[in-house]
């Protein structure tokens, strides 16, 4: 009778990353299917898209590589699903693959894969895809046929918003951000399922509150338009680009929502959601390195 | 403002809790090692083909940080050997094959207890160590310059490892004994404040105590949350008296002594009889064993024999465990005996001895979150990896005390708290070899000042 020998702990968790990243998959249903509702079913057809060429593009850079295949982590699906999430519902599909391509290759993959990234992928493509097509990036689709700007465009320009047109997300955006209350239910689904800290995304969309109020701006208008709600849950608590101490994820938050409300009300853009992560996406390891934990009856060496 | 440190939730499996001890049938004989505590083996007394009796002393302590070893059946000294222990060095055995009879030894009798000498002679006389688990002489705990130093006893009833429920029998069965134990601890060392924690979900032993120490002066009960660790050491003082015991002290230093509910009890019934310890209660449990139950067996009695005794498995055991799952050790082969500290042997068939393979850090940070010390656990396995002793030392990696949360949780199954045991062994290796530089260098200046003085 042969016993095996290990070091202890002999049990560990039934969580793992495949579970972890499908509940991410699970919480952004609502606002996948809010995307449908207000678009119609080529936001369906977008996602698809994005999705199936980042898992392309995840299995041949890994085969190409000769490492072993972490498709199965679904990581690169929640990827794809997120890319799509911060597209306009037109874009044009090769440039979605492309997107696709910039977010699995030249961001996680060449980086060292899942964990090592520093970068967001799906912020990082939207941003090269802001910039590369400008146009297509921008060509927003109004599902009510009547309004002819974004809601953020529309209070940049002093017009006021319905509250509840942006909660159910009946108005012109990314086909993924348009419905705060979707994106609501995702986030609480989230923290339920202990998948995220609630620390990031409050002090995100909190700063912005804060700031938008403290400079006479539609405070409520702004947290509820734009990519904050989307950016806050879903892309600033990304793992490996975010910090990992509950400290650093407050001060990411805060630093992320100072930036957006600069970038909005004093930037050449409308939005600033992604360059703000992005941002603070670089600063990260200096977030982890000032907040690292105190141990516990430590004495300074 | 006393807040929880953090720790785990870890299914209980406490199936066994309802089941008092059952006194199995002695073995044919019982191989009991040298070394079952921490500090010096200790030394054989006795030869091959000696008869020695129940609770006669076989092996007398080898320093002062030991303990004294005694039969724990009658029989004969069939042979005095070695074997591989479960920490994987050789440690002397003596084996003795039972007559059946377990005949007392004529010498016991209850110690005489007057000083508190006396007492502490007692404690050093019955053999007993830390029974938690970590095996630490129980004297040497209580040994003090000076007795204002023990400001808080805690009784530690938290039992957080999953499956075993020797202490909560040991509480329930042997009440009387822990709490005369206590009041021992009041009389001899003039312990002012003695606590009980328990967790929370052993709502029958606080009641108990509750209604025991009612009775008592200066005794209380916390009911403390049921979490793992709450039981370690440090976690249970901060909990009950909100002191940290700093980097390199002792619990001493905070005023505070944590003794296991078992070891109190077993001072107690040796200052009763005069009978050291030599049996002891262990649960008997896993997924592999037929009837999980609590069993009261002869220290030394093999692992093999238990579970036979018990009625077998049910399926093949893959891995068998000194203690529980979250900090128990697992054995090369059956033929591991009881130790003194052993508080559950458990049997894994193969679906729970196969751990998951693991996978890349995703970063969640969900070992920090989870560690009771706040380490940082996977910044630790990256410094050990790029083999930067400099940064273990600043992420205070000595301070883990390898309760094993952060592998327990890691969702990628990484083994971070193996790695924190090997990052502990080479800063500790990097400290010596610091020292003995610092020494060389003292000694060769000195030998050429002594040259320069003789010319």
């Amino acid at each position: 009778m042969s016993q095996i020998v290990a070091a202890s702990p002999h049990v560990t968790t039934k969580n793992s990353t495949a579970v972890i990243m499908r509940d991410v998959l699970i919480a952004l249903a609502p606002a996948v299917i809010a995307g449908c509702v207000v678009f119609g079913l080529r936001a369906l057809l977008v996602v698809a898209v994005t999705t199936a060429a980042c898992v392309f593009f995840e299995w041949g850079f890994e085969k190409l590589c000769h490492t072993p295949s972490s498709i199965s982590d679904l990581s690169a699906a929640v990827t794809g699903v997120l890319l799509a999430m911060n597209l306009p519902v037109s874009i044009p599909l090769w440039q979605a693959v492309f997107g696709a391509l910039v977010a699995m290759v030249a961001v996680k993959g060449l980086f060292g894969g899942i964990g090592k990234n520093f970068a967001n992928p799906a912020i990082t493509a939207r941003i090269v895809m802001f910039l590369a097509f400008s146009k297509t990036m921008t060509a927003w689709v109004f599902p009510d046929a009547v309004s002819t700007a974004t809601p953020l465009a529309m209070m940049a320009s002093g017009e006021s918003v319905d509250y509840l047109t942006l909660l159910l997300g009946n108005h012109g955006g990314c086909l993924g951000e348009t419905s705060a209350l979707a994106l609501l239910i995702g986030f609480a689904y989230l923290l339920i399922r202990g998948v995220i800290s609630w620390h990031t995304p409050v002090c995100f969309v909190g700063t912005v509150f804060v700031m938008s109020l403290i400079l006479g701006q539609d405070a409520v208008g702004q947290i509820l338009s734009g990519g904050l709600m989307l950016g806050a849950i879903f892309m600033a608590t990304d793992y490996s680009t975010t910090p990992s101490t509950n400290w650093g994820r407050v001060l990411f938050g805060i630093g992320a929502g100072l930036l957006t409300v600069l970038i909005r009300f004093y930037g050449a853009y409308a939005e600033g959601v992604s360059f703000a992560i992005l941002f603070m996406n670089i600063l990260t390891p200096y977030l982890s390195k000032w907040t690292e934990t105190k141990p516990f009856g430590g004495v300074a060496a | 403002m006393k807040r929880y440190l953090h720790g785990i939730h870890v299914a209980g499996h406490k199936s066994t809790a309802q089941m008092s001890a059952v006194k199995l049938p002695l073995p044919d004989s019982v191989v009991i090692p040298m070394a079952m505590h921490i500090g010096a083996p200790a030394k054989p007394v006795v030869k091959v083909g000696d008869y020695v009796k129940t609770g006669q002393l076989i092996g007398e302590p080898g320093g002062f940080v030991s303990a004294p070893i005694y039969a724990s059946v009658s029989g004969t000294v069939k042979k005095i050997g070695e074997m591989l222990g479960s920490n994987g060095r050789m440690m002397q055995t003596v084996e003795i094959e039972s007559d059946g009879l377990d005949a007392r030894w004529e010498g016991i009798q209850p110690p005489k207890l007057e000083t508190m000498q006396d007492f502490l002679d007692a404690v050093r006389a019955s053999g007993l160590v830390g029974l938690g688990g970590a095996g630490f002489p129980t004297v040497v705990k209580l040994t003090v310059k000076n007795l204002d130093q023990i400001k808080c006893v805690i009784i530690n009833g938290a039992e957080c490892e999953p499956y075993i429920t020797s202490d909560t029998r040991a509480m329930i069965d042997y009440s009387f004994d822990v709490i005369a134990g206590c009041r021992l601890l009041q009389k001899f060392l003039k312990v002012p404040r003695i606590v009980f924690g328990i967790e929370d979900n052993k709502p029958e032993c606080i009641e108990r105590y509750r209604e025991l120490v009612s009775h008592e002066q200066n005794m209380e009960v916390m009911s403390l949350k049921a979490m793992y660790p709450q039981g370690g050491e440090k976690v249970l003082i901060y909990h009950v008296t909100g002191e940290k015991v700093p980097e390199g002290k002792l619990p001493l230093d905070v005023g505070a002594v944590v003794l296991n509910c078992t070891t109190i009890s077993s001072i107690a019934r040796y200052c009763r009889t005069g009978l050291p310890l030599v049996k002891k209660c262990v649960t008997v449990d896993g997924s592999a064993v037929k009837n999980p139950m609590n069993v009261l067996v002869p220290i030394g009695m093999r692992m093999k024999d238990v579970f036979e005794a018990t009625g077998g498995f049910k399926e093949e055991p893959k891995m068998v465990l000194y203690g529980g799952p979250m900090m128990g050790i697992a054995v090369p082969d059956l033929e591991q005996p009881i130790l003194k500290n052993t508080n559950a042997i458990l049997a894994f068939g193969e679906a729970e001895a196969t751990p998951p393979e693991p996978t890349a850090c995703i970063k969640c940070g969900k070992c920090i979150a989870h560690c009771p010390l706040s380490l940082m656990p996977c910044e630790m396995e990256t410094a050990y990896k790029k083999g930067n002793i400099e940064r273990l030392m600043h992420l205070k990696v000595n301070l883990c005390m390898e309760c094993g949360c952060c592998s327990f949780i890691c969702p990628a199954h990484r083994p971070l708290v193996q790695t924190n045991k090997l990052a502990k062994a080479q800063v500790m290796a990097y400290k010596n070899a610091l020292k003995a530089k610092a020494e060389a260098e003292k000694a060769k200046l000195e030998a050429e000042k002594q040259k320069e003085a003789a010319k």
